[in-house]
């Protein structure tokens, strides 16, 4: 599923479509959108080394880690990022997002040592970002520089789309998603988002900005207003492993389609596994017994077919109803059934049928006769 | 006993085997308490650890809360002198316990407030010879405190402590901050508070017992390190020199 995330992102966008968005959010009982995140920028940026994906270059936008964070992660990889400076920019809105660096190098001998030199052929400081338009050209700019005009496409990565929006209003951003999405040049985009930081109705605005929302859930709720339990120690140490990861793509005609999976927070990194499904649960918890307590796919396929006394009616048939007295008096005109008695005969042998078996001959059948008569009150 | 006990703190923080370099370089570590349970007592312990004599280790502490004689009181206590350490050069000691921030949006100035804090920082940091730049930690005692320097604004104050942390990436220093839980538990979103734990390497809360208060048992710790990958919990008793730690029932 993972997977069919990275493919989306990869494949990119269609001519004539916005570009595909895919929200990564979490919350603070399972924070791990920045293992995700980290894991589909190696994901796609090596797919855009191979010259395998629509996109020829990324763009990543930090501002929660330093741009040397992203640079090791990828190194990690086995990329050679020294040489890859023609496929990756880093937008550094980190090292200096409010410019007090700046500010304060103009009053005073204020000497900024960073690692900027180290990074400048891959980075480049910003330092103004409580103005989403300057961002807007930035980034754009930074892309173009990669790829170059014309048709060629370029990716998009910011972390993290809170810090977008303690410095700037909803609308704001929203509109610097959207304009980005919509920018011809662009292949696909992704952002992460911790959605506790912020009201519904923000997270929500930004869920409409994309096709793709993945989020992280612990995999085990806390019981919340309980401190100090130990229960809860032992929920926390789970939650801390491990979380559920659900995944909603929306097609372009709308169609919403939700999986989810379970992902493993190791020191490596990042794992993803298939649920453990409800059906494998429910098999689990079935006593192993002599006989079997359930029917194989046959049996239950002809359990369906059997058509219930009375389920006919109504569908152009004389209704039938089995009433033993009438069946007995009918009994001359049909076929002679002696101990079986058909309640009702189908055509159609793809449907199943009620045989019944009366036990004996001496056996009455129902009848309205009270069977209480005998009783003395 | 004292030896072993205390050692589960430090065993969570990952600074039971060695103290160089520091295990906390590079990270954010934040404590958390509440009313009903101090965790100045984990500052402190991570203070006397820093300034340990086996180490080279420089601490500036930002002092929101307590003049220099509290500090200096306490550490006594626990065997560690403030004032030759000051001498030494490896204690540094920001009294910002009047620091009054000028009101609204231009009084964010590089002249006053807190741009001007964290260029002394800045300025104390870059003066160090390089060798020991990673080995610095950053105190912050308290954020609250901090919070209502800051005329309230808790994004004035995230904003500083952004650029503390591109402090820790840039020279590998540690950051260490404390705050209380409890003066956000009747915000709907505590933003602030979340974000903090968020921005946290090392997140330390400090809780009283579910049952209440005990003589023996002064409290509980978790520490979720998120670098390591591990969550402990241990209860703890704050003794006059020391603090004993220990595992549930054992103490």
């Amino acid at each position: 599923m993972a997977e069919s995330i990275y493919r989306a992102l990869r494949d990119g966008a269609l001519e004539g479509e916005l570009a595909p968005a895919l929200t990564i959010k979490d919350s603070v009982a399972s924070p791990f959108a920045l293992q995700v995140f980290s894991h589909v920028i190696s994901q796609l940026f090596s797919s855009i080394l191979a010259g395998k994906s629509q996109s020829r270059g990324l763009v990543v936008v930090s501002f929660s880690r330093s741009p040397s964070f992203y640079l090791d992660l990828l190194k990690n990889k086995g990329t050679d990022v020294a040489s890859s400076n023609k496929q990756i920019q880093i937008l550094d809105c980190y090292s200096d997002p409010l410019g007090w660096k700046d500010q304060l190098a103009g009053s005073r001998n204020f000497t900024a040592l960073s690692n900027e030199a180290m990074v400048s052929s891959n980075a480049i400081v910003f330092r103004e970002v409580k103005h989403m338009d300057k961002l807007y050209n930035s980034i754009i700019e930074l892309g173009k520089g990669l790829v170059g005009g014309g048709k060629i496409r370029f990716s998009i990565a910011i972390d993290s789309a809170d810090e977008m929006l303690r410095h700037a209003p909803v609308s704001s951003v929203a509109r610097l998603l959207s304009n980005l999405r919509s920018h011809d040049q662009i292949s696909s985009i992704f952002w992460l988002l911790h959605s506790d930081l912020h009201e519904a109705r923000v997270t929500a605005v930004l869920e409409y900005l994309s096709s793709i929302v993945a989020s992280l859930e612990p995999s085990h709720q806390l019981a919340n207003g309980q401190r100090g339990d130990l229960e809860n120690f032992s929920l926390i140490k789970h939650n801390s492993k491990k979380g559920k990861f659900h995944v909603r793509f929306k097609k372009r005609n709308g169609r919403v389609r939700v999986m989810s999976e379970e992902v493993h927070i190791e020191q490596s990194g990042i794992n993803f596994a298939s649920l453990p499904s409800e059906g494998a649960i429910n098999q689990g918890l079935v006593p192993k017994v002599q006989f079997s307590l359930q029917l194989s796919e046959k049996e239950r396929i002809d359990k369906a077919n059997v058509v219930l006394p009375f389920e006919h009616q109504g569908n152009g048939k004389p209704i039938q109803i089995y009433d033993g007295r009438r069946s007995l008096v009918d009994s001359k005109h049909e076929r002679p059934v002696s101990a079986v008695e058909n309640v009702q005969t189908n055509e159609n042998c793809g449907s199943g049928e009620i045989i019944y078996y009366r036990d004996s001959d001496d056996e009455m059948p129902d009848s309205d006769e009270d069977p209480d008569d005998d009783l003395d009150i | 006993m004292n030896q072993r006990s205390s050692n589960l703190l430090d065993e969570a923080l990952g600074l039971d085997q060695v103290i160089e370099p520091w295990p906390l370089r590079g990270r954010v570590v934040a404590i958390e308490d509440q009313v009903e349970t101090s965790g100045s007592f984990v500052l402190h312990h991570l203070l006397k650890r820093s300034l340990s004599p086996n180490s080279s280790n420089v601490t500036i502490f930002i002092a929101f809360s307590q003049p220099f004689s509290h500090y200096d009181r306490i550490l006594r206590k626990l065997g560690c002198n403030l004032v030759s350490q000051r001498d030494n050069s490896r204690f540094f000691f920001f009294d910002m316990l009047k620091l009054q921030c000028p009101d609204g949006d231009e009084g964010i100035t590089p002249e006053g407030g807190l741009i001007a804090l964290y260029g002394k920082i800045h300025k104390t940091i870059s003066a160090l010879p390089e060798i020991s730049w990673k080995n610095v930690s950053i105190i912050i005692d308290d954020l609250s405190l901090m919070e209502v320097a800051a005329n309230g604004s808790s994004d004035y104050v995230l904003d500083f402590l952004h650029y503390c942390r591109t402090l820790t990436s840039e020279f590998d220093c540690s950051l260490i901050t404390l705050n209380h839980e409890d003066i956000y538990s009747s915000e709907d979103r505590p933003t602030f508070f979340i974000q903090m734990e968020y921005l946290a390497d090392i997140l330390i809360k400090a809780e009283p017992l579910a049952t209440g208060l005990a003589t023996d048992v002064h409290g509980q710790l978790t520490v979720s390190n998120k670098g390591r990958n591990k969550v402990s919990n241990f209860h703890f008793k704050v003794k006059e020199n020391v603090v004993e730690c220990f595992y549930p029932g054992r103490s």
